[in-house]
């Protein structure tokens, strides 16, 4: 049964590989420089069963109780190919959906391969925007939580603002900000930077307001002072909530950053995928938007790496 | 004698939410000497805790003042070490990081360093040092408390009724373990409880409260030697003394409150 498993993949891949490279192409199709997809299949399943394999080994060398069995993913990858298998099939094989907006997968693959260099600019623009914006939050954020976690003064003057501008949506700025900002990318940076502040302002001060007070009265009995209450108690304490508005900030800064760039931006990920639609080329849309979901799963599972690390004493946190 | 630790008419009003005053301490005199083991005890609203969070400085007096050592209490400080009954260890840190967390703080890690395996080995936590609070059971976090407390070489440790969650068992392993560390430490200890038998194993002094108005009924003085037994004829005259001083009243109470 648990051979048969780990064998899936390879059978799924196998009719994959039959359908791409066997069943002709209907003639409503572009034709493509090569067939990518049957590539990727084969690079896919090659990939699949070295990791798998790896894990078995490691697992069997260490000998603790694994997480997962070896071959856990194994049903999965087979389905997936499977899918994309009927995908390519009612696509390019027998032109069942419009062809404009259903292109090829090997189309779609393809323009990774070919369109790889405007692509790799983008991500280098979207990555540079939006860590000049989420920087830029982020610290305000965090600081202004801090200022008004601990401080009457602070929360008096600071608390109405946060909460008179805070909700607004950041986009609706864009107005407004296309008259302060005379360069189109300080304003998308400054759109994101909204879109981290407010969630993290707003969990920063309430995560330092619902920490035990004992926690403060114990330090001070131990000879800590002011400084020492703010960052070697308030702020480890209020931990999990300040991560909880930095993951809101960091989503809400995504769509911020898709918004951004089309308010003028000259490259970058969003700004590819709006004008290759503007193009009509859908192969190009996909292809962006896979490159979208990879880089944000990227910066999402690196946020959560951090927040294990950093909150390893929690009980039960979530993964991701 | 002048005491070393002195309270003089403390008196404590507090304000609540409705804006009600409610007196929680109404002219306290007491004198501590050094080296003593004191119990405050008495029902709760008596104003027991009180006493101990204003000699830890938490709270300022209304009336009246607090000396130790000559020197007016005035806000917390590293010479007088408290521990709740809840141990509140800090969470984001480990055993060996919670319980070094006053030398830190003091920058006297750096040259006390090997004090810290020393506390964690006088509590009995070896092995534990790397732990988070939420992986050791409720006896161990509170010997890790009092570890952190006693780090700092406080001149007094405060303990609001420290051992009050623990089970009977793992109570009376600490009782002996408090007696110790004071013997070994040489501190002066006072301690709220609840419980007037740990209160007759423990103390030199014991300080019998009553509430409404929270006041010191009596002072009682236990001249047994330690270690005590607790079924010495004297130890059980001491807490049959202390329980009629308590249920006594209690009853004037219920008489004041039907007429």
């Amino acid at each position: 049964m648990n051979k048969l498993k780990a064998l899936l993949p390879l059978i799924s891949a196998a009719a994959a590989e039959i359908v791409a490279l066997a069943v002709p192409d209907s003639s409503l199709h572009q034709k493509s420089a090569h067939p990518y997809f049957a590539y990727l299949i084969a690079i896919v399943t090659v990939v699949y069963y070295i990791a798998a394999i790896l894990y078995a080994h490691s697992v069997k060398k260490s000998g603790k109780v694994p997480d997962n069995p070896p071959f856990y993913r194994a049903t999965f990858v087979a389905g997936a190919v499977l899918f994309f298998n009927l995908l390519n099939l009612v696509t390019v094989k027998l032109a069942l959906l419009p062809t404009l907006y259903f292109p090829s997968l090997d189309r779609v693959f393809g323009a990774l391969v070919e369109d790889r260099e405007l692509i790799l600019k983008c991500i280098g623009f979207s990555l540079s925007l939006l860590i000049k914006g989420v920087l830029g939050g982020l610290i305000l954020g965090f600081s202004m939580g801090i200022a008004v976690g601990f401080s009457k003064t602070a929360a008096y003057w600071m608390n109405p603002i946060i909460r008179f501008l805070g909700p607004i949506p950041s986009t609706a700025w864009i107005p407004v900000l296309l008259v302060l900002f005379s360069k189109a990318s300080s304003a998308s940076a400054f759109i994101i930077g909204i879109s981290v502040w407010f969630p993290t302002t707003v969990l920063t001060s309430s995560g330092i307001s619902n920490v035990k007070n004992s926690y403060f009265e114990v330090s001070s009995t131990l000879g800590a002072k002011g400084i020492h209450k703010i960052f070697k108690i308030g702020v480890p304490a209020a931990m999990p909530s300040i991560f909880l508005g930095l993951f809101n900030g960091i989503c809400g800064s995504f769509v911020a950053l898709m918004t951004a760039e089309m308010i003028g931006a000259k490259y970058g990920i969003g700004w590819y995928v709006n004008w290759q639609k503007d193009m009509m080329a859908y192969s190009n849309v996909y292809a962006g938007l896979i490159v979208i979901a990879v880089l944000f799963y990227l910066i999402i599972t690196l946020l959560f790496k951090v927040r294990d690390k950093v909150l390893g004493w929690q009980k039960g946190v979530i993964k991701w | 004698m002048v005491g070393y630790i002195r309270f003089e008419g403390v008196k404590k009003n507090f304000v609540t939410l409705e804006g009600e005053t409610v007196n929680a301490l109404s002219g306290v005199d007491l004198e501590i000497k050094k080296g003593d083991f004191v119990c405050l005890i008495g029902p709760s609203g008596c104003g027991k805790s009180t006493m101990l969070r204003l000699l830890a400085g938490l709270d300022t007096p209304t009336e009246g003042s607090i000396f130790i050592n000559d020197t007016k209490v005035t806000k917390p400080n590293y010479d007088r070490g408290l521990v709740f009954q809840d141990p509140n260890l800090f969470p984001w840190l480990n055993i060996y990081d919670n319980i070094s967390f006053g030398l830190k703080v003091r920058k006297l890690f750096g040259e006390r360093k090997k004090d810290v395996n020393e506390f964690i080995e006088l509590v009995g936590l070896k092995g534990f040092e790397k732990s988070f609070p939420h992986q050791l059971s409720g006896g161990m976090c509170q010997r890790a408390s009092l570890a952190r407390a006693l780090i700092g070489h406080p001149q007094a440790l405060l303990l609001d009724e420290p051992l009050g969650a623990l089970d009977a068992f793992t109570r009376m392993n600490m009782q002996d373990e408090l007696l110790r560390i004071k013997k070994e430490q040489d501190m002066t200890m006072i301690m709220v409880t609840h419980d007037v038998d740990e209160a007759v194993y423990l103390a030199d002094k014991i300080v019998v409260m009553t509430p409404r108005p929270a006041k010191i009924e009596s002072i009682i003085d236990v001249k047994l030697s330690q270690p005590r037994d607790r079924n010495n004829p004297e130890f059980i005259r001491l807490r049959s003394e202390i329980l009629q001083i308590l249920d006594f009243a209690g009853k004037e109470k219920e008489v004041e409150y039907t007429i």
